[in-house]
């Protein structure tokens, strides 16, 4: 049973609901500019209190901590139980950092129902902040599906693309149908409590307690692993998020491509309470595959995308096969480096989408044949575009590299010859931004570029500044972030094995082949 | 004191980058230019200071910044290791670099992206000197990805030319792939030792096996292969040339290209446990002497026959690792970066006189009118060409001469075919370019100027560098340098080979001989009878045409892998909007018809039984319609309720009925 750190102030509860409540006072709300600055200072406040929470977590346990506990549904062991840990207190941080950058993105570019818009937006962090620091899987649950909800109006009302209102029904079915098999799997898991302890429970702690046999664990695994799957998504089941991205507002893609919902799930729940399930062989087998095809997949065919967003798609489908490779190399460095990159992933990929935003006001259209030469119009944007995309191909010096040497470095020590497959990544995914940077940013001005457009904005120049400052600070000084997520790890790793000092984890790949020679 | 100095070696260069990088558009070209070759000035001094300290006690010294990438067992520091080697480099590096700063602040005069272009070479500079003296593989991965991310961007300096931004987007890809192989070489050498600081690994490295050993050194091979440019991965050095000519010859010629030697020496531990590996370094090494040299013949353009050049001499200094002359490869490395930063820079001078020519066909006769460029340049040429007593003969013989000695005659004999085409094409190009009649555009002609001396100085210290430098190593492997970096490039076990001066002295007859030799063909076909490398090439067009194109390598790569992971991209492309997402419609379309049939039963047969209440049907529909008011948040009111309520009822009904089932059992 974990150690549960309390603190004096609901902070938590704080975080969850004060976007709600923020956006029923918006509702009431009627004039326009007064709207997005209430906006603008609720996201602020929330970024303030999320900052707060961050310096008071204590580094380095595997703690509980800010825990909140009350009783919700008593007789089936539901409870109202908010906490987070080194796994979700990043992904906080991150969502009202990312949600601040869209209330600046949406300054001047939402010109349709702003209001609507803004609420959808705070429904969006509310929910968001409710899926990371819930420790009750019903409560997980309840949110996990309420934030399809402004989703799908985001996509459907202030979508760009002609099928948005296909896209997001796609995106609503889609993950629908998988959280459906995953509330099967979580209500197995209370069955399976309620066999050993008469009574239910629906709490992760609680959970955590009792032992499952191995056929059941391998049952709630696949189960869970459909909800979790569709929602990430894991290669092949990824068909909704071209649709989604491509069809819906930048805010949007954001969200989706910058917080890595499906894969937390793994972490959260899947490896601390399926252990046996996790490093089964077969699991192991076909996840790591489909990290793999998802790796080189995704970037192969971002290569020869015409359209902007699409290649970026596809790069964030790659870039989750890293994340998928790195978990299910089952050590402390896959682990780790995964969790790095899925909060990396939050500012890199989200941060291409933003660009990908900033281009699209300006042109009209996501069109790579039709880009070329932007860096003489607009220099400011080339250099984000550069700092970023490195990030995202994980050149040393940002973040994106501490994620995925890590990844890279647990995934070798597990299997050699995985590892050796996800290496040929990081060229396709230069191949692939480089070539796209070379035909949009370089080039000769086109008659196809508008004379008239003009570099970025202060508030873009804002998103950008604050994109890069965490991509440097990951990628220079990891330190704090790395300490923060350690204990957790560590956690997670002892769970998955038991009763293994940390040093022989993992069996030297070379001892074992002088062994067998 | 020796660690402050140590740390403010990257750091005043990197501080230049911020100050240039964020505020250079509020100030002068000339006070970015000024920060910047001041502050790699500065770096330099700090390199004369850790210098003098390590002349005075060798031990390798560590000076750790802090603690980087850490949990488990894994730990990192951003660490720096300052030992002979590193401080050779460090004085190459910040040395020559400084010079290339002053003589770019000429160059780039007047240029639009002035600041930009010196923000990104010092950029170079911070990536370049973490590569020498990080104490880990992973700092000196941050330089390794760190330099090829500068070159890429100085490479496209000139972002508007399409051949620059292609050239800049090869440099950088094929360079991952390299990249992708060191970083399998850190991921084996973390397996095995389970750390990754140099020290600790050395001290250890007699525990590898054969077989590990010969794994980690070809892995860190297609590393310094793909850094170096060598066989199979040289082809982006070539056309790296886009960029501006100091950048060739900081980056593409003196630094960033030797990183790989530099790699190979640092861990020649590794390599020496692994005979096989070593061997493949000395071959890849001597057949691209060779075979860069060949191409180097007939080139037109001047900085390209001197890529080529930088790309065989590489080629020597890979051939003396695989000989295990380690020492040998760090002199050339030396000599090679003041002679071809001198080459380059004087290269650089005469397409400045030229307004921007570089075709060796529109050149000649420019001895007397850009009188200190051509001496120069004629230095440099006499150095590499390996002309006594200059810098690269030392250098170039010693590396010769062991190879002989220890029996490789095969490399002895590619280096030895190779050193005569390096003299030839060499002076091909000095006499096309300074001698015989002026073939210069008539256009061009009169504006033909002498460089300003902010350009030249660097390029006469540069010429006593190439004119003197050499004496360092002398006499061969006894010399000063080798006494220096004794205690870290010593191959293991080597036997001492005493070797007579006789022999010796027999060695270097045939070296100048070979040197004279090639020399003397060019002033033959290129002074005396100038029509007859036409007449050649007239008589065997298809070799002709073969070499002028580089034996069509490039279009092979381009043919066998740029194209063909074009094509599978397209294909996968296809397959996930045809068949992937075609699937998740099929399925979507089959719910859609069952619910269609449902809701047709549902109008046809419930609600026709239900028509008798119609009326409050009606009722019903009105205030339905008051809801679907076609606000957002109505609905979204709406979902909240009804999605709550849902899971409730199926809560209760589920775990309910389980619960039931269960009490049964």
């Amino acid at each position: 049973m974990q150690e549960e750190l309390q603190f004096g102030f609901p902070i938590l509860t704080f975080l969850t609901f004060f976007p709600f409540l923020g956006a029923m006072v918006i509702w009431a709300l009627k004039d326009q500019d007064l709207i997005r600055k209430s906006v603008l200072g609720i996201a602020s406040l929330e970024m303030v209190v999320a900052s707060l929470m961050l310096w008071r977590f204590v580094p380095e346990t595997a703690a509980m901590q800010f825990a909140e506990r009350h009783e919700w549904i008593p007789f089936l062991g539901i409870s109202y139980h908010l906490a987070v840990d080194g796994i979700s207190v990043l992904f906080v941080g991150l969502n009202a950092f990312l949600i601040l950058l869209l209330v600046l993105y949406a300054w001047d570019t939402v010109h349709a129902r702003p209001k609507a818009f803004y609420m959808c937006l705070l429904g969006m962090e509310a929910t968001m902040m409710g899926i990371f620091v819930s420790i009750d899987l019903i409560l997980f649950f309840v949110f996990w599906e309420l934030m399809l909800i402004p989703s799908y109006f985001l996509i459907k009302l202030w979508g760009p693309g002609e099928q948005r209102q296909y896209a997001a029904l796609k995106y609503v079915l889609y993950t629908l149908l998988g959280s459906v098999f995953m509330l099967v799997g979580f209500c197995l898991l209370s069955l399976n409590y309620f066999e050993a302890k008469q009574v239910y429970s629906f709490d992760l702690l609680d959970l955590l307690a009792v032992q499952i046999p191995l056929s059941q664990q391998l049952l709630i695994f696949w189960l869970v692993f459909l909800g979790l799957a569709f929602k990430a998504p894991i290669f092949p089941f990824h068909s909704w998020l071209p649709d989604a991205l491509v069809q819906g507002p930048i805010p949007m893609s954001v969200m989706l491509a910058g917080i890595k919902l499906g894969t937390y799930g793994f972490l959260r729940f899947s490896f601390p309470l399926l252990p046996d399930a996790s490093q089964h062989a077969t699991v192991v087998a076909i996840l790591m595959t489909l990290g793999l095809a998802a790796i080189v997949y995704g970037a192969i065919v971002a290569i020869i995308q015409p359209d902007f967003r699409r290649l970026l798609v596809f790069s964030s489908i790659s870039h989750l096969g890293f994340v998928v490779v790195g978990m299910f190399a089952l050590n402390f460095q896959g682990i780790q480096g995964s969790l790095i990159t899925m909060i990396n992933l939050g500012f890199s990929t989200a941060g291409l989408f933003f660009l990908a935003g900033f281009i699209y006001e300006r042109l009209g259209h996501n069109d790579v044949r039709r880009y070329s030469g932007l860096a003489k119009k607009m220099p400011l944007l080339a250099t984000f575009m550069l700092i970023i995309g490195m990030a995202s191909i994980g050149l040393p010096g940002t973040n994106g590299f501490i994620g995925e040497f890590l990844i890279l470095l647990g995934v070798f020590q597990a299997w050699w010859l995985y590892g050796a497959i996800a290496v040929t990544g990081i060229i396709f995914a230069a191949a692939y931004f480089l070539w796209f940077y070379e035909r949009s940013i370089f080039g000769p001005l086109k008659d196809s570029v508008p004379a008239a457009i003009k570099d970025l904005n202060s508030r873009e120049w804002a998103i950008g500044v604050a994109l890069s400052v965490m991509i440097f600070w990951i990628g220079i000084y990891p330190s704090p972030f790395l300490r923060m997520v350690n204990g957790s790890v560590q956690e997670v790793v002892d769970r998955l094995h038991p009763g293994m000092a940390t040093a022989q984890q993992h069996e030297s790949l070379l001892s074992t082949e002088v062994t067998r020679n | 004191m020796f660690d402050l100095l140590v740390l403010l070696i990257p750091l005043f260069p990197l501080l230049a980058v911020l100050v240039n990088g964020l505020l250079g558009s509020r100030y002068s070209h000339d006070m970015a230019g000024r920060l910047a070759f001041g502050s790699v000035g500065l770096s330099f001094l700090c390199v004369l200071g850790v210098f003098v300290s390590i002349l005075g006690d060798p031990t390798p010294r560590e000076v750790i910044a802090y603690s980087w990438i850490f949990g488990g067992d894994l730990s990192i520091n951003l660490a720096f290791l300052i030992d002979p080697l590193s401080v050779i480099m460090l004085l190459v590096v910040t040395g020559v670099g400084f010079l290339i700063h002053v003589y770019s602040v000429g160059y780039m005069h007047g240029e639009e992206g002035f600041t930009r272009f010196f923000t990104y070479m010092n950029l170079f500079m911070v990536s370049m000197l973490l590569l020498v003296m990080g104490n880990n593989y992973v700092v000196l991965f941050i330089g390794w990805e760190g330099v090829g991310l500068c070159s890429y961007l100085l490479i496209g300096y000139y972002y508007e030319k399409v051949s620059a931004g292609k050239a800049a987007t090869k440099a950088f890809v094929v360079n991952r792939i390299g990249d992708a192989g060191f970083l399998l070489a850190i991921f084996l050498i973390f397996s095995h030792f389970g750390t990754l600081d140099y020290t600790a690994v050395m001290a250890k490295a007699s525990t590898l096996s054969t077989e590990m050993a010969t794994a980690i050194s070809l892995c860190l091979l297609v590393g310094a292969i793909g850094k170096s440019a060598q066989l199979p991965l040289y082809t982006w050095l070539p056309d790296a040339m886009e960029g501006p000519t100091p950048v060739s010859a900081l980056i593409h010629a003196a630094t960033m290209v030797t990183a790989g030697v530099y790699m190979v020496v640092r861990n020649h531990v590794i390599f020496d446990m692994a005979p096989m590996a070593l061997a493949t370094v000395g071959i890849v090494g001597g057949v691209t002497a060779l075979f860069a040299a060949t191409i180097g013949l007939v080139q037109n353009d001047i900085k390209r026959v001197l890529a080529y050049s930088t790309v065989s001499q590489l080629g020597y200094m890979f051939l003396a690792c695989g000989v295990g002359a380690y020492t040998a490869a760090i002199f050339h490395l030396m000599t090679h970066a003041f002679f071809k930063a001198l080459l380059f820079l004087s290269a650089g001078s005469v397409i400045h006189a030229l307004g921007g020519e570089q075709d060796i066909r529109k050149m000649g006769g420019l001895h007397d009118k850009i009188p200190t460029t051509y001496r120069v340049f004629l230095i440099g040429t006499l150095a590499i060409a390996g002309i006594p007593p200059l810098a690269g003969f030392w250098s170039k013989d010693e590396i010769m001469a062991h190879a002989f000695v220890h029996g490789y005659y095969h490399l002895y004999l590619l280096a030895a075919v190779g050193a005569f085409l390096t003299s030839f094409y060499m002076f091909r190009l000095t006499y096309l370019t300074f001698y015989g009649s002026s073939r210069v555009d008539p256009h061009v002609a009169h504006h033909i100027h002498e460089s300003p001396s902010v350009m030249t100085i660097p390029l006469v210290i540069l010429a006593g560098l190439a004119l003197f430098g050499g004496f360092l190593g002398v006499p061969p492997e006894h010399g000063w340098f080798h006494g220096f970096l004794h205690d870290v490039a010593t191959p293991l076990g080597a036997e001492a080979h005493e070797v007579g001066w006789g022999m010796l002295l027999g060695l270097m007859s045939v070296a100048i001989a070979i040197a004279l030799g090639g020399w003397g063909l060019a002033h033959y076909m290129y002074a005396m009878r100038p029509q007859m490398a036409d007449e050649w090439a007239a008589k065997s067009p298809r070799a002709y045409t073969t070499i002028l194109n580089k034996y069509y390598v490039d279009e092979i790569y381009d043919f066998l892998i740029v194209e063909f992971f074009k094509k599978v991209g397209m294909l996968l492309d296809w397959f996930d909007r045809q068949i992937l997402d075609r699937f998740v419609i099929g399925i979507g379309k089959g719910t859609d018809i069952s619910a269609a049939a449902i809701t047709w039963t549902e109008k046809h047969v419930i609600y026709a039984g239900l028509n008798v209440v119609g009326y409050s049907n009606h009722l019903l529909s009105w205030s339905w319609r008051k809801i679907q008011s076609g606000m957002v948040h109505h609905y979204a009111a709406i979902i909240v309720i009804g999605l709550a309520l849902l899971i409730h009822l199926v809560l209760v009904w589920f775990v309910g009925s389980s619960a039931a089932d269960m009490s049964i059992r």
